[in-house]
């Protein structure tokens, strides 16, 4: 029995393996080609969790909790606070600056595929002793073993990496103010000097049902006016325009009007 | 199931993930993926590790952790700071090093 587990594994892990392993890769094909950014951090997130599933099954129980605890808790929501930082106009274009670009990167993808997994296939991978003897003593344990004692130059190096990213950051990140801040009297003289917007701004908003901060407001004209609405939401393309709404109503509403006048023409002809 | 399967997994995503940076433009998409091709490698070491029974792989795939973790915070700083010069994170836009 214990021969045979050497070679292969167990049923269950087969099927977690098929079905997780299905799940990753649609994850990953997601992370690729979502449009907008924080989906595909949520895709990669999603991959990364399986991943740590595939760890734990490995016998690698703690990579597989790290993995959770450091990708998926804090890189990933590093991510996403970069992606809510910069994502407002961060729209992936599509115009081609290389031409057939994309294609031809696809085929490189698909040739490096094809040639990594032929190399595997032709790799003769016969041994497979299992973890069951290095991690009797405990996975931790083994792991600080090797850490502590034949790793042990490498970790002091990622202790200095890590204070030299940190500090890394902190410098690209910091931004130093040259000039003063401009008091409230010379923003307002400002104004008055380029003579665009005396007044506050017009409020977004279309009558009483209507005064989302989303939907732009009406020119008398009825066209709607960008500058009602918050310079965020028009950078996302997230306005709402309710003037070919409200067009729509006052027709439906002179329609309606004109039916019920002939109505009450044909009522007056029958008497 | 052979446990091969996790290798030709790994190879697969590092495939998906590689292709997407050559695809995409968006810097922090692109980065995403560079992280997509390192968790990729790190499934493979796990996978040797288990397949020759020792945890050398274990140690080598928690070090690839380690220096991931600190390529991502200046990487992420990186391109918040040319967000903020050139108020777009297309990589196509980032082609000179000045201003």
């Amino acid at each position: 029995m214990t021969q045979l587990a050497a070679y292969s594994t167990s049923t269950g892990e087969a099927v977690q393996f098929w079905v997780l392993g299905t799940v990753a890769v649609i994850g990953a094909l997601c992370t690729v080609f979502m449009k907008r950014a924080v989906h595909s951090a949520l895709c990669l997130a999603g991959t990364m969790i399986i991943l740590a599933v595939f760890y734990l099954a490995n016998g690698a129980y703690f990579l597989g909790i790290v993995q959770i605890v450091v990708y998926t808790g804090a890189i990933m929501m590093l991510f996403l606070f970069v992606v809510m930082l910069v994502g407002v106009t961060a729209a992936d274009s599509l115009k081609e600056t290389i031409k057939g670009q994309r294609w031809l990167a696809l085929l490189c993808g698909l040739g490096f595929g094809i040639l990594l997994i032929a190399g595997i296939g032709n790799a003769s991978l016969t041994q497979f002793d299992g973890l069951a003897q290095a991690n009797a003593g405990g996975n931790v344990e083994g792991l600080a073993q090797l850490l502590f004692t034949k790793y042990v130059f490498a970790f002091e190096l990622t202790g200095a990496l890590l204070i030299t990213a940190s500090v890394g950051a902190m410098v690209l990140t910091h931004r130093e103010r040259t000039e003063r801040a401009k008091t409230q009297r010379e923003l307002a003289e400002q104004r008055v000097r380029e003579g665009k917007h005396l007044p506050p701004l017009p409020a977004p908003g279309v009558y009483a049902r209507h005064n989302a901060v989303d939907i732009a407001g009406l020119l008398p004209d009825g066209t709607p006016s960008e500058l009602t609405v918050n310079r965020t939401l028009r950078e996302r393309g997230q306005i709402r325009d309710v003037s070919a709404e409200a067009l729509k109503d006052l027709k439906a509403l002179e329609q309606r009007s004109e039916a019920r006048l002939e109505r009450t023409r044909s009522g007056e002809a029958s008497k | 199931m052979n446990p091969v399967n996790y290798l030709y997994l790994a190879a697969l995503l590092f495939t998906i993930g590689a292709s997407g940076v050559l695809i995409r433009r968006n810097a922090i998409v692109v980065f995403m993926c560079v992280e997509l091709m390192l968790n990729a490698c790190n499934l493979a070491l796990v996978a040797f590790s288990r397949m020759h029974g020792n945890l050398d792989g274990q140690i080598i795939a928690f070090f690839t952790m380690v220096v991931a973790a600190a390529e991502v915070v200046v990487g992420l700083a990186i391109i918040v700071s040319l967000f903020r010069s050139r108020h777009s994170a297309s990589v196509d836009d980032a082609s000179l090093m000045k201003l």
